[in-house]
């Protein structure tokens, strides 16, 4: 079998050694992603209704085929306004955890690669940084700040940031380590090339998993403090909101407060394993 | 280095993590847009105003606003020291006296939900781990879900099904014992899941290692060897993230106070933040940070028991 | 009587030297569909030694492990025999296997510092046998632990017995994890690698203290890739490959006249003083081995000098210790300089200031009478082609992202003739993977996917690439099969043969360093206690550490 020399010869090779186990685990998470997907780019397809059309005949009904949710005070199709919420929240996911990845990327490679006093600064700053758990750091940019969407993705993004950025720093610094590092070094390339050949796209491999996790945590996070009454306010669809609106109804209207928590908790769990699953082809291919 | 000195070393930076820590709090208190006493009118009058100078004048000096930015830092830091957090912009009461009593409650559900979560991962560690691969399987499947779940979403759950649908618990429980339960449970069914993957896998490595094979050589049998060599190793990283882990539930408390009407730091949170009472917040956040960093030394203390490798200096 | 009780009860007595003891016949096990073990068949008896000899993948482990039923999970063990002196083991439940393990048969692995539970205290890990098997009280056991840890020869034993395994030697460690293994004073011993990753001198002290096992009575079963090991205790040996049996026999047969070719080429493989000048591994149908045409050696050119070398590390508990002290030597064009010592002598340090990866605290080396050590990085780094480097791990010297290609052709482009366009390179890549042995198939493959004799192909290619005049080699076959390693020493030698390159070759391995070597340096603690011509420094050793070594060292001429 003769290949072809071409620039992506190594990349095309990683490629077929990729295996593609399809596990029911994955094929379920990845259909969740999907369908969270479309409600995001196209609400419509995953429902007819509108998330606004108040029906006050059919006020608190429990779910049924008709409503696979049940409705609301309002009358509201609980199911379309879940779908609708997507796009909000997982807006405010994915910002919050650009946030965070950027501030975790920036402090974890400034202090692994600088090492010496610089590292020891940033170690310190995260190891204060440690002592505030996200939640209240978040509850306190929002005393300050008041209740807003941007303040809930700053608040997730920098609170939840410490862990993220340690994260990075002990990858930098274990791939700084490496015995291929040192080997490139004593090769005779350039530091700055070995920066970017090895300790770069190394570094950041096990981070696709991490991102993913991000996003779930985030969405989680946000929707933790609008359960408080502290985060996006209803009668916005996001799904923060709407548990803080089923709230007054636990008691006799569980389903207000059940399913929208029900889809949080799946898509969370989605994208964190299919990230996870990333994560394992990604070495796999490359080990 | 001496035991005496290392404990030393470590205090020092504890206390010096709890001033960082200050620090950040009291600059967080400047960010507050327009001037902090303009917050204090605004609050104080239900709605949002300009007030002239001379309206902000008495609240700057009551609060002493006016005081040089550094001295009020001082001040601030000094002032914890002393055990002084601050007054509350909406009650005029120290921020102490506004946490005071409230605070344990709070500890008692943190701390209980710690233990409960360790006896859970503990279980379900030493029944699943490295067994039978269906057994294996539904125990790394179990942790894998509960430790993603989120705080309020396993309250809800267990509220509608144990107190709503099933009535064994009390809805509102307030701190009696029985109605702790479900608020401790909810605390800490995430977190041993999240503990019991950390316990499970270092389990899984270290049951793999020679020196379990030698206990068996020797005739030792299956549970034997789990119990008496493999144990005390795997718990070891877990050991370690209690420390965090402390912190974490302090913010999972805040939320199960919330759900279930039950007294405590928690709601004197919330309504702080809404009335955006600043010092209140900080405070809370600072005794957080004083617990998270107390809790970090007593973790290290006990991993240097568990592990003497630790204890000398090598 | 429980089953146990009953099963041991039916042993016979056994005590006078040469007694059968063990009996193992047609044994068979597999892990699902692959069968490891393929029929083999041995007798161990009182106060002799077995040796199992056989390299990675030959099945000798998974027969120690089978003898005390801890084969592993998804195992199928068939035999047509296994009895100890009466008792079956083949029949035996793991609740009947508890009273047989410790007791009648002890186990011996290698490497203390991971064959002991670190948290616990030597003294808790000898009498737990003891505990388990019911013997003697509380009390009785502590002293009983005290008594077998110095009857193996770990002085003060009674304060080691409180101590815990990290805080001992590496030898008296391995001690104590004997002691553990014999405290129920079993019948049989199986030993599997008990001397790997230890000292040569330490080698020697586990090995008398075996061999006086034995005389008292106690039937061994040593398990080894090392037939030097092998030659200095045991009676019997066995040779297995793949699952199967090649040869058995008495000892001074089978290791002095083979029968079967596999033992002689694993014989022959064997790198020693007699192995100078000769290539180890021989053609088919050959009878001696072919010599090898070397290239003069230029002795007024020195390529790397060395002067007075120091190297002081400051620990964290703010010690100072001098890990080199005052080493100087010379390598010349087209030799090869072995530097060899135990751990902690130094070696690896002096070979990475070689390298200047690391800064010499005082002292400097030059390359080819220019400054090397003293140079700034930047200026370093051009002339970092000119020396090349081949590490004992090269898994982990490769970027686990990139394929075997990538690799070679990423070192063409630092050599003073960087390839000029990707076809070139990849041309250059393939000859030198034939250069060492490997294939244009080769190219893509991932090194993880490749054998470890393969992969150090693969690194030697890397080091060859830039065209460099000297190569460190830092422990490059310690890693490796006795016959993988026996062609990696015969490819290094070849190319040092054909492209004059130097090597300064680093290695704890007498043999190896006796094999290769020119000149050597003996180290010990960081100075040089000895260097000279090979030939001198190991038939004529001056100094006592290094008249230690050699004592020490297992020669297969004693059997």
């Amino acid at each position: 079998m003769t290949t072809v020399a071409v620039p992506g010869a190594s990349a095309l090779a990683r490629l077929r050694d990729v295996r593609f186990r399809i596990r029911p685990g994955t094929a379920v998470s990845s259909l969740i992603v999907l369908v969270l997907l479309v409600a995001v780019i196209a609400p419509s397809v995953l429902t007819h209704r509108s998330p606004t059309a108040i029906d006050l005949e059919h006020t608190l009904l429990p779910p049924s085929l008709s409503h696979p949710f049940g409705t609301d005070d309002a009358g509201r199709d609980l199911y379309t306004r879940v779908v609708y919420g997507a796009r909000e929240s997982l807006g405010i996911g994915l910002g919050a955890t650009a946030l965070a990845m950027g501030i975790a990327i920036i402090l974890g490679f400034t202090g692994g690669l600088a090492g010496g006093i610089v590292d020891t600064v940033i170690a310190r700053v995260l190891e204060v940084a440690f002592a505030f758990p996200v939640l209240l750091l978040a509850l306190l940019l929002i005393a300050i700040r008041g209740p807003s969407v941007t303040t809930v993705i700053v608040a997730v993004g920098i609170g939840s940031a410490p862990g993220y950025a340690r994260m990075v720093r002990g990858q930098v610094l274990a791939v700084r380590n490496a015995d291929y590092v040192t080997a490139a070094g004593a090769l005779g390339h350039r530091r700055s090339a070995v920066i970017r050949r090895h300790l770069f796209p190394n570094a950041m491999r096990p981070l696709v998993a991490v991102i993913t996790l991000g996003i779930g945590q985030s969405i989680v996070w946000a929707s933790g403090l609008a359960f408080l009454g502290l985060g996006v306010a209803p009668p916005s669809p996001e799904w923060g909101a709407l548990l803080s609106a089923g709230r007054m109804y636990i008691t006799t209207s569980w389903w207000l407060e059940i399913m929208p928590g029900m889809v949080i908790v799946l898509v969370a769990l989605a994208v964190t394993s299919l990230g996870r699953t990333m994560q394992h082809q990604l070495e796999g291919a490359a080990r | 280095m001496s035991k005496a000195r290392r404990i030393l070393v470590k205090a020092v930076t504890a206390v010096l993590v709890l001033v960082a820590a200050a620090s950040v709090t009291f600059f967080a208190q400047l960010l507050v847009p327009g001037s902090r006493a303009t917050a204090i009118l605004n609050q104080e009058n239900g709605r949002a105003q300009q007030w002239t100078a001379a309206q902000l004048a008495p609240v700057n000096h009551e609060f002493g606003f006016d005081k040089p930015l550094i001295v009020q830092y001082l001040g601030y830091v000094g002032g914890l020291f002393r055990g002084n957090l601050g007054t509350s912009y909406t009650q005029f009461k120290p921020v102490t006296q506004v946490i005071g009593d409230e605070l344990v409650p709070s500890l008692v559900l943190t701390v209980g939900g710690l233990i409960t979560a360790w006896v859970l991962a503990l279980a379900v560690t030493l029944l699943t781990a490295k067994r039978h691969r269906f057994t294996s399987a539904l125990g790394s499947t179990w942790e894998a879900l509960t430790a993603s779940l989120p705080t309020y979403w396993v309250g809800v759950v267990l509220l509608v099904v144990f107190a709503v649908e099933i009535r064994i618990f009390p809805v509102i429980g307030g701190t009696s014992a029985w109605g702790t339960v479900l608020p401790v449970l909810t605390l800490a069914i995430p977190l041993a899941g999240f503990l019991g993957q950390v316990m499970r896998d270092e389990f899984e490595r270290v049951l793999d290692q020679p020196f379990i094979t030698t206990a068996r050589t020797r005739g030792m049998g299956d549970a034997r060897v789990r119990l008496v060599h493999a144990l005390r190793h795997s718990v070891l990283p877990a050991i370690t993230l209690s420390g965090w882990a402390l912190g974490a539930l302090v913010s999972g408390a805040v939320i199960v106070e919330n759900l279930f009407g039950r007294p405590g730091i928690g709601q004197v949170l919330v309504t702080a933040v809404n009335t955006r009472d600043v010092p209140v917040v900080s405070g809370i956040v600072l005794v957080v940070a004083a617990v998270y960093v107390i809790a970090n030394l007593l973790v290290d203390l006990v991993y240097a028991l568990v592990d003497p490798r630790l204890r000398g200096a090598s | 009587m429980t089953a146990a009780a009953e099963a041991t009860k039916e042993l016979t007595n056994v005590t006078a030297t040469g007694t059968p003891l063990l009996h193992v016949e047609n044994l068979r096990v597999s892990f699902g569909d692959a069968e490891v073990v393929k029929g083999i068949s041995f007798t161990t008896r009182v106060g002799r030694c077995l040796a199992i000899v056989g390299e990675s993948g030959s099945g000798k482990s998974v027969t120690a492990r089978t003898l005390v039923g801890l084969t592993g999970p998804n195992s199928l063990v068939r035999a047509d025999r296994i009895d100890l002196a009466g008792l079956d083991l083949t029949r035996q439940s793991e609740r009947s296997w508890r009273a047989i393990r410790g007791r009648e048969i002890g186990f011996i692995l290698q490497d203390a510092l991971v064959s002991l539970d670190q948290l616990r205290l030597v003294g808790d890990e000898i009498t737990e046998p003891l505990k388990l098997h019911g013997w003697g009280t509380r009390a009785s056991r502590r002293e009983r632990a005290v008594e077998l840890l110095g009857s193996v020869g770990v002085p003060e034993p009674e304060v080691k017995v409180r101590q815990r395994p990290y805080e001992l030697s590496g030898g008296l460690r391995q001690r104590a994890l004997i002691a553990s293994a014999i405290a129920l004073d079993p019948k049989l011993v199986v030993a599997d690698e008990p001397t790997t990753a230890l000292d040569v001198t330490i080698q020697a002290q586990v090995l008398d203290l075996l061999a006086e096992s034995k005389v008292r009575g106690r039937s061994i079963i040593l398990i080894s890739h090392d037939l030097s090991v092998v030659a200095r205790l045991a009676d019997e040996v066995i040779v297995m490959r793949g699952g199967e049996v090649l040869e058995q026999g008495p000892a001074h047969q089978v290791l002095h006249q083979p029968r079967h070719e596999y033992t002689q080429a694993l014989l022959d493989a064997i790198p020693s003083e007699h192995t100078r000048g000769v290539r180890l591994v021989r053609p088919a149908a050959a009878d001696s081995a072919v010599r090898r045409t070397r290239q003069p050696i230029d002795r007024d050119s020195p390529v790397l000098e060395a002067r007075h070398l120091t190297k002081v590390f400051r620990g964290p508990d703010k010690v100072d210790r001098t890990v080199v002290d005052d080493v100087s030597f010379e390598l010349l064009a087209g030799e090869t300089l072995g530097i060899v010592g135990e751990s902690g002598s130094g070696k690896t340090t002096t070979a990475r200031i070689a390298l200047a990866l690391l800064q010499p605290t005082s002292g400097e080396m030059l390359l080819h009478r220019q400054q090397w050590s003293a140079l700034s990085p930047a200026q370093r780094r051009p002339l970092r082609k000119r020396i090349g480097v081949i590490y004992q791990d090269p898994l982990s010297s490769f970027d686990p992202r990139w394929p075997t290609g990538r690799i070679i052709t990423d070192a063409l482009r630092t050599g003073s003739r960087p390839p000029s366009s990707g076809a070139e390179a990849r041309t250059r890549a393939v000859r030198l993977l034939e250069q060492v042995g490997l294939g244009e198939r080769h190219l893509d493959s991932a090194p993880l996917r490749l054998s470890g004799g393969q992969r150090q192909r693969v690194a030697i290619a890397r080091a060859l690439a830039p065209e460099p005049e000297v190569i460190v080699c830092d422990e490059p076959v310690s890693a490796l099969d006795v016959s993988i390693q026996a062609q990696v020493l015969d490819l290094l030698t070849d190319l040092q043969d054909e492209l004059g390159v130097s090597y300064l070759f680093i290695s704890h391995d007498l043999g190896v360093i006796h094999h290769v070597s020119d000149r050597i340096l003996v180290m010990k603690e960081g100075r040089v206690v000895e260097s000279g011509a090979a030939d001198d420094v190991f038939e004529r050793p001056r100094d006592p550490y290094t008249q230690r070594l050699l004592t020490a060292l297992p020669r297969l001429a004693q059997a």
